[in-house]
């Protein structure tokens, strides 16, 4: 599929700026980001194909503003939602309160 | 994330994945405690130095380095290095003539088993636009100067094929043992950004 996920050769992106020293994840969040994605993939709630394949659904603004453990969970939440595992008010349900709750 | 109080909203995807964790746990599609174990074993595990072993080998043993250019994949599981994002290995070796660099610009894919998980630059949209189109500008970025008289091969990755780069064993490691040798090869110099510098104090 043709799309903005298709980067070789785009012009405008700037310098790499490589990290010295990077560690293995950033944040606490995008440590259970990769947990949860690699758990849910080995309890077989999507293959690989279908994960790369909602990244690439992405919006093109949201897949060049946001990091790759965001692209990970857009599409997990994509995935688990059109496949019924959880239903979509539900997991809106859950963000308000857990919002509501850390206010 | 140093300055935020614990009062605060957490931020959006901190919040996300929180509410999807959740919901998963509670419906018993994961475990937890394999989640917690999927990730210590990404950190401390699985991680560049594996494929500094492959190298390594590769540099002391040339019936090794053979088996590893014909048919990665095997070669790397005699080491034992197989798994996830790993299942179809293709090496790469640098020579005097030719210098190999790989990239993923359809996403990020990267050889887990050898390499660990990828650092953010190879992930990113620069690195990933950029390579492909200028390749010795890009490796400039990292301090790496190719000579013009060497070429430079690029090797884009898919979801079912994954490189290591084969470095040069750098000069003035003739007495190395294997060891050592492993804890000169740098996770950049295996993704072909930089280059295997000396032994401190080595003659070149």
């Amino acid at each position: 599929m043709n799309g903005v996920h298709d980067l070789g050769g785009m012009h405008g992106f700037g310098p790499i700026n490589p990290e010295p020293n990077e560690p293995v994840f950033h944040h606490e969040w995008e440590r259970r980001v990769f947990g949860v994605m690699m758990a849910a993939f080995g309890g077989g709630h999507y293959n690989v194909d279908q994960f790369r394949h909602a990244i690439e659904r992405m919006g093109a603004t949201e897949y060049l503003s946001e990091s790759y453990y965001e692209h990970w969970l857009a599409s997990m939440e994509t995935l688990l939602v059109e496949n019924g595992a959880i239903g979509k008010d539900e997991l809106a349900a859950r963000q308000a309160k857990l919002a509501g709750k850390a206010g | 994330m140093t300055t935020q109080s614990h009062t605060a909203p957490p931020s959006d995807p901190e919040l996300r994945i929180k509410a999807l964790e959740s919901l998963l746990v509670e419906k018993k599609l994961i475990d937890p405690e394999a989640v917690d174990a999927i990730i210590e074993t990404y950190e401390t595990k699985i991680g560049p130095r594996n494929g500094a072993k492959i190298v390594a080998r590769a540099w002391v043993d040339p019936e090794y380095k053979k088996r590893l250019l014909a048919d990665g994949t095997k070669a790397i599981a005699e080491l034992g290095f197989s798994g996830a994002q790993g299942e179809d290995m293709v090496v790469v070796e640098n020579t005097d003539e030719v210098h190999n660099v790989v990239v993923c610009t359809l996403c990020s894919c990267y050889p887990w088993p050898t390499l660990g998980l990828p650092p953010v630059w190879y992930k990113a949209a620069p690195y990933r636009a950029r390579v492909v189109m200028d390749p010795r500008g890009v490796l400039l970025e990292f301090g790496t100067r190719i000579s013009d008289d060497v070429e430079v091969r690029v090797w884009d990755s898919n979801a079912e094929l994954r490189y290591l780069v084969l470095p040069q064993r750098p000069a003035g490691t003739e007495g190395c043992t294997e060891e050592q040798l492993a804890d000169l090869v740098s996770r950049d110099a295996m993704i072909g950004t930089a280059a295997v510098a000396p032994p401190a104090g080595a003659k070149p």
